[in-house]
């Protein structure tokens, strides 16, 4: 029983490294050899979980999206499909990787391979269980942050090394919507921070599970503003605008092709988990589910969580048209940014009379649930009905170009 | 190998003709400039240098460059090589004499346990004045900016 509770406790894979860290410091091994070897191991986990979810991800995607939109999607290849995604990759791979003459040669290649490095970093810092964690950093959520602001500059890279004016348009639309979307989710991460009153997110996991409560109870639109915001920078349909097919063709990866390509859209659904996992952690309590992870493995109902979250951006993708350019930056200036920094200050109110009064957390968290849960659907109504009160007041009709005063081109010949 | 990565780079930067080579270079060497705060145990700071550098200040200047139709392709050669040469050797040669005057055995003692509490208290107590004057800065900035390119 024992060996059980130690060794093959697969409740929470932490457990056998601390005692693979506790026989190899018996063997007398140096604390960077320890380091090098656990740090390793966590780093094989994870990759092998990135990838072996990358491929599956692929055939949940496109059969959600065929059942929404009422088709039957890949069943060919497997059993419903299954093999769709290997035979993809078989695809891709023996593809020729094309390059333009005129492109950068050396971030042209360059760019499908390091915009990789930010999207599986940020899985070092998710609590998978409770030891489950291969950086406890303690400025984890910043640390994320930051990895997301640096894909900015590698999709650039790639929209520019293309030397092709749909790819620079694209990478130039994805730099205004990332730096537009930026400023409201990490306003609404802010909220999460102040209320766990730390940056670690092995810490708002304790936070959640010491106050036996999700945060997306206590910030429901902090939450809201994120998966709206995350939608955006992780560039997916509804905000879509940085490779919209029907306008710029497929913006910045338009020159890439066979597994270069497969890189780019590989890349994309990483993203997409990564950040359903950041979502599933801060907001739905991680591996923590009021006490049904003493039954079941905590990884397990984090991987669910993800999924969970996962199925809603797959929703969203499945049921959203596109945003106009404009529409897009509007949304996130005129309607994310005010209201999150609404709710930063009402979080900071909020914190502010918890601590300094010394209220008991079990008194005071479900009045503040309560009243974000109330402020957040009057504030969401208010604020549309304020922004489009002038639109239905003064309601514009379409009028054909010739009847206003615009100078028109002159009609090009041949 | 973080030093020689930064350095590396930064000279890199210097180097090129191409002006988009050259800025993801400088991005390169901010990374590299991350990693040393690391290794000084600042991790808060290391992290925000990748967010603010790496991350907004690069955009910053690709909308710089796209904006500027001559530097899009090649540095452009103009009367203001001497004076720059003049400038960067006074910074040198300031930030030399500052490292080598300055006495560095105090680098010897402990790190700190967490350094964003650290810092977050220190700018909300014992720096709260310079702190708000430098958000009133910021915001008059920024107004200043939306009232410059206001069109009506």
């Amino acid at each position: 029983m024992a060996l059980l509770a130690n060794w093959y406790d697969l409740r929470d894979l932490g457990n056998p490294v601390a005692r693979l860290i506790e026989a190899l410091q018996d063997a007398g091994l140096s604390g960077g050899w320890i380091f090098a070897i656990t740090g390793l191991l966590g780093a094989i986990g994870i990759l092998s979980f990135v990838g072996v979810a990358a491929v599956i991800d692929i055939w949940i995607e496109r059969r959600l999206i065929a059942r929404i939109q009422v088709r039957r999607g890949p069943n060919r290849a497997g059993p419903f499909g299954l093999l769709q995604p290997i035979a993809d990759a078989i695809k891709l791979i023996q593809k020729e990787a094309l390059q333009p003459d005129a492109a950068d040669g050396i971030m042209f290649t360059l760019a499908p391979i390091v915009i990789f490095i930010p999207a599986i970093l940020a899985f070092a810092v998710l609590p998978w269980g409770e030891h489950m964690i291969l950086a406890d950093l303690n400025v984890g959520v910043l640390f994320i942050l930051a990895l997301g602001s640096t894909t900015t500059i590698i999709i650039f890279m790639a929209g520019y090394a293309s030397n092709n004016k749909f790819a620079l348009l694209g990478s130039m639309r994805v730099i205004a919507m990332l730096i537009s979307y930026e400023l409201p989710t990490v306003l609404a991460l802010l909220g999460v921070v102040l209320f766990a009153s730390t940056m670690s997110l092995s810490g708002i996991v304790a936070f959640q599970e010491t106050h036996w409560v999700w945060l997306i109870f206590l910030q429901p639109l902090a939450f809201l503003i994120f998966l709206l915001g995350s939608t955006a920078e992780l560039g997916r349909t509804p905000a879509d605008i940085a490779e919209a097919e029907s306008e710029i063709v497929a913006g910045f990866h338009i020159e890439y092709s066979g597994m270069k390509f497969g890189l780019f859209y590989a890349v994309e659904l990483v993203n997409v988990v990564a950040v359903s996992a950041i979502i599933a952690t801060l907001f739905l309590g991680g591996w923590w589910t009021f006490g049904l992870e003493t039954f079941v493995p905590g990884w397990m109902i984090f991987i669910g969580k993800l999924y969970a979250v996962y199925f809603i951006f797959i929703w969203f993708r499945g049921t959203l048209p596109r945003f106009r350019v404009d529409q897009l930056m509007a949304f996130a200036w005129k309607v994310l940014l005010p209201l999150s920094i609404v709710n930063v200050l009402l979080v900071a109110l909020e914190v502010f009379i918890w601590t300094e009064y010394e209220l008991s957390a079990g008194l005071v968290l479900p009045i503040f649930g309560i009243v974000n849960f109330a402020l957040a659907g009057a504030l969401i109504v208010g604020f549309g009905k304020a922004m489009t009160r002038n639109m239905e007041r003064f309601p514009k009709r379409p009028r054909l170009v010739a009847d206003i005063d615009v100078p028109l081109p002159e009609p090009s010949t041949g | 190998m973080l030093a020689a990565l930064t350095i590396g780079a930064a000279a890199m930067l210097i180097v090129v003709r191409n002006l988009m080579h050259a800025l993801l270079f400088l991005v390169l060497s901010f990374v590299g400039v991350a990693g040393l705060y690391i290794t000084l145990s600042a991790d808060f700071v290391a992290v925000a240098q990748v967010l603010v550098y790496a991350g907004a200040i690069s955009v910053l200047m690709i909308f710089a460059v796209m904006l500027t139709p001559r530097s899009s392709r090649d540095n452009a050669g103009n009367m203001l090589q001497l004076p720059a040469l003049i400038l960067s050797g006074l910074v040198v040669a300031g930030v030399t004499f500052v490292a080598l005057e300055t006495d560095w055995r105090e680098a010897g003692r402990g790190s700190f346990e967490s350094t964003a509490t650290e810092i977050g208290q220190a700018l909300l107590s014992p720096f709260v004045l310079p702190f708000e004057i430098a958000s009133v800065l910021l915001v008059a900035a920024m107004i200043g900016a939306i009232v410059l390119v206001r069109e009506d």
